[in-house]
């Protein structure tokens, strides 16, 4: 059954290549992905701190379409999204009177939500429902020019976490790079916060993060950022470019992991959007199978 | 010297509440019942793991510690007024470390809804700007058109700013990703109703007038020249706090 894409505002504007990648990617491994006919935003963070019941109401009404039209996991690549409809399944699941009111609203668009489609992010469906062994099987390309810094964000781990391994020191995107040929440097702040919307209304303190999270990356030599959140991609390709913040340093260009993985694929730089980013991405994917370095320099 | 009835000085007689500070601890209770574990708030240890993990906690005025510290010594008003709820990036890390399992974030939501509906906070006051322009971003078209709500955010709040913005703008519509046109769900009427049937379950905003408040409540404040606010503070209105600046 293909699975249903949720992609959420930020993949119509900011995240344009998010959304590109993801569909690149899903196609060339041939994964249905049909997008969830006339979805509504999730209300993010701040329908949360002014109306509780609506801000649950409205993400309810695509978790209700989901099961409505009776598609697969419903798969939500904006941390934001994944966060906030996993939080309202959670929610209403646990409480009962909030889920009646849920459920009296959703009722004046004939709607019924039975909590019975999961959603899941996309980097947690291709390592568990693909798997890295068929991923690399799938591999046209090397990244082996690649030394990303995988960051993790918040939300995807926090407060549910979408993958199996630890919450504090996730690997999944390590373990899937480096399955690739990669080379994922060690990356402490991989699950730090950017600062998220703070960029908007107190961007002294998302400055303040972004500039640590930009500074580790530097300081491990990564030539890439890799991201799974629109809104981290888009604090850090900002930032990234303001030379205060890199400090003498080249800026790192910021991917999010689909754009990573497409490369692999075989997918090429429009089709991931590529073009799409801030800071140029200057390494280049090459053709399989590359010649060992080591026997280079020999000869 | 008038006798305030500000927690911060001290309830009237011990152990017993102001009348304002009673209604804001009803309120912040009702709140916090409608989360799921929100009892679980009487379990704190006072242990400070979600400060320690909070990473922001050094541009706050009052730790998550010690939000909890003082609502159970019932000085909710301080916190409503205090840049802590509005800092707090929704990142989840006190939420997640906590032993006894309190969600700290969801609590801060709660504080913020109260503040919102009592409105203490100046008018202009960027967090509840952003979240009403978002609000009536969703109403209108059922999704977020992010070009359109960074303009009218910034416009509302900071029209200055957009001219230091207007490179990163730039640069972003540059690469096709600012697009001018918001789409439109066709399910619009649908959502409306669910939004205003919803509503009605929301606690009811009635404005409240509190005659001391000035610009310089919540996060505007650490923004402010040092010498405003200690000239407010010679007035008796505050103490003064630390610039942000000197806090990095």
């Amino acid at each position: 059954m293909p699975y249903t894409y949720y992609p959420g505002c930020s993949l119509h504007a900011t995240g344009v290549s998010y959304d590109k990648s993801m569909r690149a990617v899903f196609g060339k491994l041939g994964l249905g992905l049909e997008e969830l006919d006339d979805w509504n935003c999730c209300g993010a963070t701040s329908y949360m701190s002014v109306k509780e019941t609506v801000a649950f109401a409205i993400t309810a009404r695509n978790l209700a379409l989901a099961e409505k039209n009776g598609g697969g996991d419903l798969v939500a690549p904006c941390s934001a999204c994944y966060a906030l409809l996993n939080k309202t399944r959670k929610f209403l699941g646990e409480a009962p009177a909030l889920r009646a009111d849920v459920a009296e609203a959703l009722a004046e668009d004939d709607l019924e939500c039975r909590l019975s489609v999961p959603v899941r992010h996309p980097l947690e469906v291709l390592m568990n429902d693909v798997g890295t062994e068929r991923l690399a099987a799938a591999q046209t390309r090397s990244i082996a020019d690649f030394r990303p810094a995988c960051y993790y964000g918040c939300q995807i781990l926090r407060p549910q976490r979408a993958m199996d391994d630890d919450p504090e020191v996730p690997m999944a995107m390590e373990d899937l790079f480096a399955a690739l040929g990669a080379e994922p440097v060690d990356y402490p702040p991989r699950t730090r916060c950017c600062g998220g919307m703070l960029m908007a209304t107190a961007e002294e303190v998302a400055v303040k993060l972004c500039e640590e999270l930009i500074g580790w990356a530097q300081e491990r030599d990564a030539n890439c950022i890799v991201t799974v959140c629109p809104l981290c991609q888009g604090n850090l390709d900002i930032l990234g470019r303001r030379a205060e913040l890199v400090g003498g340093g080249r800026p790192i260009p910021v991917l999010y992991f689909t754009q990573l993985l497409g490369l692999a694929l075989g997918c090429t730089r429009r089709e991931l959007g590529i073009q799409h980013g801030l800071i140029p991405l200057t390494v280049e994917a090459r053709p399989l199978p590359v010649e060992p370095a080591a026997v280079g320099m020999e000869a | 010297m008038k006798m305030r009835s500000s927690p911060m000085r001290g309830p009237s007689s011990p152990g017993v509440l102001p009348q304002a500070e009673k209604e804001l601890r009803e309120a912040f209770l009702t709140e916090a019942a409608r989360i799921p574990g929100g009892e679980l708030l009487n379990r704190c240890i006072q242990c400070g793991t979600c400060s320690g993990s909070c990473p922001v906690t050094y541009a706050m005025d009052y730790s998550p510690r010690q939000v909890i510290a003082m609502f159970r010594a019932g000085a909710i008003e301080p916190l409503l007024r205090s840049r802590t709820i509005w800092i707090c990036a929704s990142c989840y890390s006190c939420t997640t470390r906590c032993p006894a399992d309190i969600k700290i974030t969801d609590l801060l939501y709660a504080l913020k809804r109260i503040a919102i509906e009592k409105k203490i906070f100046p008018r202009r006051f960027p967090v509840y700007v952003l979240s009403e322009t978002f609000t009536d971003m969703v109403r209108r078209h059922g999704r977020n058109h992010e070009t359109g709500l960074l303009l009218r955010f910034f416009l509302k709040t900071r029209p200055f700013k957009l001219l230091s913005m207007a490179k990163d703008g730039l640069a972003l519509w540059w690469h096709g990703r600012m697009p001018f046109k918001p789409r439109k769900i066709r399910g619009l009427e649908g959502l409306r109703r669910i939004i205003a049937k919803a509503e009605t379950f929301d606690r009811p905003q009635e404005p409240v007038e509190h005659d001391n408040l000035t610009d310089t409540v919540g996060y505007s404040a650490i923004m402010e020249p040092w010498g405003r606010r200690a000239a407010d503070h010679e007035n008796g209105r505050r103490p003064p706090r630390r610039r942000l600046a000197t806090v990095l």
